[in-house]
């Protein structure tokens, strides 16, 4: 009788412990851990997301969970995040950094980040045809550079908006 | 002849003390304003530091997890510092401003022991940001600062600023084997910051794909201006609390301080009234 339960226990402990090593190599398959925050707002943290698409300076690229280890500098553009329930967010980030670790880890750190709903169309415009002003007035190297950036960044912003 | 004698004495000596009384009693009354108006300070400073470090608080938050982001990239390569390298340079955060009780002084008292303990082998750089830090350690070590800012501390700290030190601490060109990032979080915590040589020597960044020298570079200065960011949050929401907690023991401290001056006020009031009754009444015993 007690060997019987014995055995029944040790049966229970050991489907318990399958159970958890099918639970976690069905985690490591499909779990990526996303924080993506700005100095001012934190949107994820670690959380468990589908897929991000992030546009960088070496081109716009998505990453999925176990994507190789890699490290992107950002570009104005939008940033979309495509959850776990199917629905995607999308956010308009200035600059920054994403780095993508070997556990799956993806840390997208972004300068300024704001929601797409966030941005108003008018002072998109605005800011677009006062850039380009200051880009045919600009007396030295370093404000035209200046010039040039902030006029990519108004036009990254109008796309974004329109889409 | 006696008579005269011994009532001059009489009349002598209670008019000294009447008048030493008397002194007292306006330096006691006088000291008691002045206790008062610095109790009613503290007081109300303690108020505004408790406002500061709420709001403090809640724009550390989001600044933690901002935080931990950047420093996830480090954690993960595992890259470690040698210490015995010789060239260091170390990071402090402090403010400007003071009656914080001990944020200052053992931020200082941690990096002078380090400096210290590294004295005859390693040559260590100070970027000291804040007024009291500078203070504090320009009497000993004034040869090793190499940058250091100051007009921080009266408004919440933002990117901005820290994009600012980031920037200088790149131009200035120090060529760094081992860095680290000194500040405060209730207690002195030291965080280790990478120049972009050691990072591209690290064996784990082969891992990662696709990686240039420019992106690497981006990335550690994007990555140095958030670190030194997470530790200005970090340092001014331990500065406000500590600030709260000094002058609340000094308020409590000028409390106590009335009471004892009221009591001292009032016993000699007694004292040189019944003084003047006294000398009233033995005047009019000798006339």
């Amino acid at each position: 009788m007690a060997g019987l339960l014995k055995n029944g226990i040790r049966a229970a402990t050991l489907a318990r412990q399958c159970s958890r090593l099918a639970v976690s190599q069905q985690r490591s398959y499909s779990e990526m851990s996303f924080t993506f925050a700005s100095p001012a707002n934190v949107y994820y943290t670690a959380a468990n997301v589908k897929q991000v698409d992030v546009p960088s300076f070496s081109g716009s690229f998505g990453i999925l969970p176990n994507h190789v280890p890699s490290l992107a500098v950002l570009k104005p553009g939008v940033v979309t995040v495509f959850e776990e329930d199917g629905s995607n967010k999308k956010f308009f980030v200035s600059s920054g950094s994403i780095s993508i670790n070997e556990d799956s880890s993806v840390q997208v750190l972004a300068e300024e980040a704001h929601p797409l709903e966030n941005l108003d169309a008018q002072a998109v415009r605005e800011g677009i045809s006062k850039a380009t002003q200051e880009v045919n007035a600009a007396a030295s190297e370093k404000a035209k550079a200046e010039a040039q950036i902030a006029l990519e960044c108004y036009e990254a912003l109008q796309k974004a908006l329109e889409n | 002849m006696e008579a005269i004698m011994s009532r001059s004495v009489v009349l002598f000596t209670p008019q000294l003390t009447q008048v030493r009384g008397m002194a007292t009693l306006k330096d006691i009354r006088l000291r008691l304003k002045s206790v008062t108006n610095i109790q009613k300070i503290t007081k109300s400073m303690k108020m505004v530091s408790a406002a500061k470090y709420a709001r403090a608080e809640r724009e550390l938050r989001p600044a933690r997890s901002y935080g931990a982001g950047a420093k996830a990239f480090f954690e993960s390569t595992e890259l470690e510092q040698d210490k015995t390298q010789p060239n260091q340079m170390m990071v402090v955060m402090s403010s400007d401003r003071g009656l914080c009780g001990g944020v200052h002084s053992g931020i200082c008292r941690e990096l002078r022991n380090k400096m210290n303990e590294n004295k005859g082998s390693v040559e260590t750089k100070l970027v000291v940001v804040g007024d009291k830090a500078r203070g504090i350690l320009q009497r000993t070590f004034r040869e090793n600062f190499l940058l250091s800012f100051n007009e921080y501390g009266r408004k919440p700290p933002v990117f901005a600023d820290a994009a600012l030190v980031a920037n200088a601490i790149l131009d200035v060109d120090y060529k760094f084997d081992v860095a680290s990032l000194y500040y405060n979080t209730f207690r002195v915590t030291e965080l280790p910051l990478f120049s972009q040589e050691h990072l591209a020597k690290a064996e784990k960044i082969t891992t990662y794909d696709s990686i240039d020298e420019d992106v690497l570079r981006c990335y550690n200065e994007y990555a140095l201006a958030s670190l030194i960011y997470f530790a200005m949050k970090e340092g001014a929401c331990s500065e406000q609390s500590s600030r709260m907690t000094a002058m609340d023991a000094a308020s409590k401290n000028a409390g106590e301080m009335i009471e004892k001056l009221q009591m001292t006020y009032n016993r000699t009031r007694q004292a040189v009234i019944t003084r003047e009754l006294i000398e009233i009444i033995s005047g009019a015993a000798a006339l």
